[in-house]
């Protein structure tokens, strides 16, 4: 589990993120969310060691972040960017590429690192990509092997920053599907979404960030009660209830 | 399957290389029966055209395989750390840094000829640490990293220019180098460059597995647990070393770096062991055939390999400006 304490973060000059506390629990969808620049990417870049943190502690497993190599966090946190290169590589060699952290001597990958990246594929149903070059795919297909190759990071957190952007809607259905059924093996999973009725009906819990402090932590239902996200977002949001579940909208 | 049509495809590069470095050895001013190449390079032949063979042609045929290999992989290692398709040795000034650096060390301690790889190395290095530093600053935008590479290019240029001026006779064949050749080669004269571009080539394959996750962006790449600013410099180093390896005996040569990798990437995508291998093969193909026609075209007179290289790189360029921007690529 990872645990953040007091945490500050930002960059020279820029203080970003100012005391946040907060926990990534195993089996659990957490969604950030809040306004452009209150510090969501910030969040998911010092949890992950991209950034240096400037206060405060960041907890994994019990141990402070700055005690871990680089290769350990790469085992114990996967996190996939907002902005991603698509280099004219196969969907297959990219995901091997998440084997990385576990390669050692003699520097090649070996069978069972290929086996655990076609079992990555066919988790988010894209083995039939495995041959075909990055650049070719859609955005959607581009997402699922981004997915795959954090499963085949194989690690108990996966961050993700706008994982849903710019794809199609029955493609974020999937990726939010995807997420959840991560969570249900126990694996922490922590997004940052714009998408608030997304958000609101995929997310166990749900963090709403505001000028780097949080602004209420809760279930979705005690957001959407609270009337917080209209104070913050300024949007009002309805819902319906169906059979399998509250569908939220905007107003 | 893929692997497979990568691993002809170098195997078939392979035999064209030797094919092309038997006809590099065969033809020229003199022709000689491949018979009599083959014998010389055995050490059976005892005749001018051994002599030939040896002294003349084999130096020149090792030159442009390791120029040629050593650009290539420079140019790869560049474009794949920049992240830009259009860097290469030439474009953003470490070529020419390189050959400031061969220019004073021959101005200064005229001579000492295995100096010159280390002063072209520190001087590729140097071309290579301003263009990371101004990509950092810059945030790497792509059309400000060769603007910049351009300005450097030009000022190196007339560092290298300055420096002729001073000691006129410092740079016998200036305008040799300045064009860029492998004329004049001897087996002593390559021996430095040869080891360390054998030497960076061998680094630069071990370290094919994080050149690829570069490729990947900065933060994904540090995500997975590599050090990738100091890998940067280390692979921007390996690139110095084989810029400047080359530069040293080869002079300025453009375009191989830009050229080849951009070829062998179409043909065989941008995995790094693979691209460096084959590039390394097409790079010292390229360099020998252009050596070849350089040769041939007005027997007995020669063109310097320079000129035929960029008679043939630039509107190969300027077809890949043009294809790129049809196709949507910008710079």
């Amino acid at each position: 589990m990872i645990e953040l304490k007091n945490l500050h973060a930002g960059y020279p000059g820029r203080p970003v993120l100012n005391g946040i506390d907060l926990e990534f629990r195993p089996g659990e969808v957490l969604a950030i969310l809040g306004p452009n620049g209150c510090g969501k990417s910030t969040l998911l870049r010092s949890v992950n060691g991209l950034l240096p943190k400037a206060g405060g502690d960041v907890l994994v497993d019990g141990v402070p972040l700055e005690r871990l190599s680089a290769k350990d966090i790469a085992k114990k946190i996967a996190y996939l960017p907002q902005s991603r290169s698509t280099p004219s590589i196969t969907a297959g060699r990219m995901v091997l590429h998440g084997r990385f952290p576990y390669l050692s001597y003699p520097r090649r990958y070996s069978q069972k690192d290929h086996e655990i990246v076609k079992r990555a594929l066919e988790r988010v149903g894209a083995e039939d990509l495995a041959q075909r070059p990055l650049s070719e795919l859609s955005g959607g297909q581009r997402q699922k092997v981004y997915l795959a190759m954090a499963l085949a990071q194989d690690t108990r957190t996966i961050l993700m920053d706008e994982p849903t952007t710019y794809l199609d809607v029955s493609c974020q259905l999937e990726v939010m599907a995807l997420a959840c059924r991560l969570a249900e093996e126990g694996r922490a999973v922590v997004m940052v979404l714009h998408d608030l009725p997304l958000a609101l009906r995929c997310a166990h819990r749900m963090v709403l960030l505001s000028g780097g402090r949080i602004y209420q932590a809760g279930t979705p239902e005690e957001l959407y009660k609270g009337d917080v996200l209209t104070q913050v977002m300024g949007v009002c949001l309805g819902r319906v209830e169906t059979e399998d579940g509250w569908r939220y909208f905007y107003r | 399957m893929e692997n497979r049509r990568r691993l002809g495809l170098i195997v078939l590069l392979a035999g064209l290389v030797l094919l092309s470095g038997v006809a590099n050895l065969a033809f020229g001013a003199v022709p000689i029966p491949t018979r009599e190449v083959i014998a010389a390079l055995l050490g059976r032949g005892g005749s001018t055209q051994t002599a030939i063979v040896l002294y003349a042609r084999l130096p020149r045929l090792c030159g442009c395989l390791l120029a040629g290999a050593a650009l290539a992989c420079a140019g790869v290692i560049i474009q794949g750390v920049l992240n830009n398709p259009l860097a290469a040795p030439n474009i953003i000034g470490v070529n020419s840094g390189a050959g400031l650096a061969t220019a004073l060390c021959c101005a200064l301690a005229p001579g000492a000829v295995r100096l010159t790889p280390i002063a072209a190395f520190f001087g590729a290095l140097a071309g290579v640490l301003l263009v990371l530093f101004i990509a950092e600053r810059a945030g790497a935008a792509r059309i400000t990293l060769v603007l910049a590479g351009v300005a450097m290019s030009s000022i190196f240029s007339a560092g290298i220019d300055a420096v002729v001026t001073f000691f006129p006779d410092a740079l016998s064949g200036y305008t040799d180098f300045r064009v860029g050749g492998v004329k004049n080669l001897s087996m002593a004269r390559l021996a430095p460059a040869f080891w360390v571009i054998v030497i960076a080539l061998l680094i630069a394959l071990s370290l094919s597995n994080e050149l690829d996750l570069l490729l990947l962006g900065r933060e994904t790449a540090q995500s997975l647990g590599l050090p990738a600013k100091w890998l940067r410099l280390a692979l921007l180093m390996l690139a110095a070393a084989l810029a400047g390896a080359a530069v040293s005996f080869a002079g300025l040569l453009g375009f191989v770096g830009l050229l080849v990798p951009h070829i062998m990437r179409r043909m065989v995508g941008e995995d790094s062991f693979p691209l460096l291998l084959s590039s390394a093969l097409g790079g010292g193909l390229l360099l020998t055939v252009c050596d070849l026609a350089s040769r041939l075209i007005f027997t007995p007179f020669e063109l310097p390999l320079g000129i035929v290289l960029s008679l043939t790189g630039g509107p190969f360029f300027i077809w890949l400006l043009l294809k790129q921007r049809r196709g949507g690529g910008g710079t």
